[in-house]
């Protein structure tokens, strides 16, 4: 992450994310695999590093050994038909758009407590507790959904493995674009390590003030 | 995926031009007063207030450098943080040279009464002219190629 000055001076926290080149190795439809789907590529490989069915996979839409692909679905035949094997697609495809979703996997944070994981209060640090400042409390005292029998509730927020999962940010603001170098800047923070995959989406649903923003740009 | 060093120079590039260049800043040093010249927008007017003290530290580097200036107002020490390459940072002056031996001067904020004062740097010093030499290459380098990135476009506004 880096800064961006506006020319008022304002400060804005930025994510610059190389976006694209994709290449589109398979076309998906109802038709030959039951639901319709692109597939893009991205980031060249040597093909060492690939397999030989990869290889010949991207090869088949005219393309060096791609590491990632990834599929998005498509709204039926008629919008997957839009797009051809081989096509690339680059941070253009963005332009014009206000807001993005970025979506890609977190970052591993192992085995944490409630505190950190459900942002539980723990216990009190005195009055009495002993060893169990950071515990969650009560469990529930069983019967499944009234608090008496044998068993905890499912869904019951527990200590467990946190991160590492697949995490979507609605409605990024796109800051600028960079058609020239495939750089997409979008304003503030996106999942996972600097180098994690992510995938950029048109918003799906926008929170209600960008909604309202990006109606009012469309007018004006 | 690009190699570290590849990234670094991509977000180095993103920023590059919005970092102040050379000639858009003084000749300064930590242990300088200067006084700063800070944009301040209330509602839709815009005024330069002036902020006068001791610059005691830089910290971190590229767009994100900041310079602490502490001053004394009624007794009271006060310290502001400016990020040096904000556009709302209009101007700074150096209103007296200090001579400083380290890069952060925290002791200054236990200084009480007259040792609060650096000592003035002695000039004529070898090394003060080489500064002043470096600083001057510098200044007329960025200034060159702002003339010229102008020469380009006719509508550079300056």
């Amino acid at each position: 992450m880096t800064r961006y000055f506006t020319e008022d001076g304002r400060n804005i926290p930025v994510t610059v994310i190389e976006a694209g080149p994709c290449v589109v190795t398979q076309v998906k439809t109802v038709e030959s695999d039951g639901y319709s789907a692109i597939q893009l590529g991205f980031d060249d490989v040597k093909p060492r590093r690939s397999t030989r069915s990869l290889i010949a996979h991207d090869a088949k839409a005219g393309s060096a050994p791609k590491r990632v692909h990834f599929e998005f679905r498509c709204d039926g035949d008629d919008e997957a038909a839009e797009y051809e094997v081989g096509q690339v697609l680059t941070v253009a495809a963005l332009e014009g758009l206000l807001y993005v979703d970025v979506a890609g996997t977190s970052k591993g944070k192992g085995f944490q407590g409630v505190m950190k994981r459900h942002h539980f209060r723990g216990l009190e640090a005195s009055h009495g507790v002993q060893r169990a400042h950071r515990s969650p409390g009560s469990i529930g005292g069983g019967g499944i959904n009234l608090g008496t029998g044998p068993k905890i509730k499912k869904g019951r927020r527990m200590a467990g493995h946190m991160g590492n999962e697949r995490v979507t940010v609605r409605s990024l603001d796109v800051v600028s674009i960079d058609t020239e170098r495939n750089l997409l800047i979008v304003k503030g923070p996106v999942p996972g390590p600097v180098t994690g995959i992510l995938q950029i989406k048109t918003p799906s649903r926008l929170y209600k003030p960008k909604a309202k923003a990006q109606a009012a740009a469309a007018k004006g | 995926m690009s190699q570290l060093k590849d990234r670094q120079a991509i977000l180095n590039s993103v920023v590059a031009d919005q970092l102040k260049k050379d000639h858009e800043l003084p000749m300064m040093s930590v242990g300088d007063t200067i006084d700063v010249h800070y944009r301040i927008i209330e509602g839709t007017k815009e005024r330069i207030q002036v902020f006068q003290g001791v610059y005691i530290a830089r910290n971190h580097s590229g767009i994100n450098e900041t310079i602490t200036v502490r001053r004394i107002v009624a007794n009271e020490g006060v310290e502001r943080i400016f990020p040096l390459h904000s556009p709302r940072l209009a101007k700074i002056e150096v209103v007296r040279r200090g001579d400083a031996r380290r890069a952060k001067l925290y002791y200054l904020r236990d200084r009480i009464g007259k040792s609060r004062r650096l000592r003035d740097q002695r000039r004529g010093l070898q090394h003060v002219e080489a500064w002043e030499a470096g600083h001057a290459d510098r200044v007329a380098a960025s200034k060159a190629g702002q003339d010229s990135a102008e020469a380009a476009p006719p509508t550079g506004d300056e």
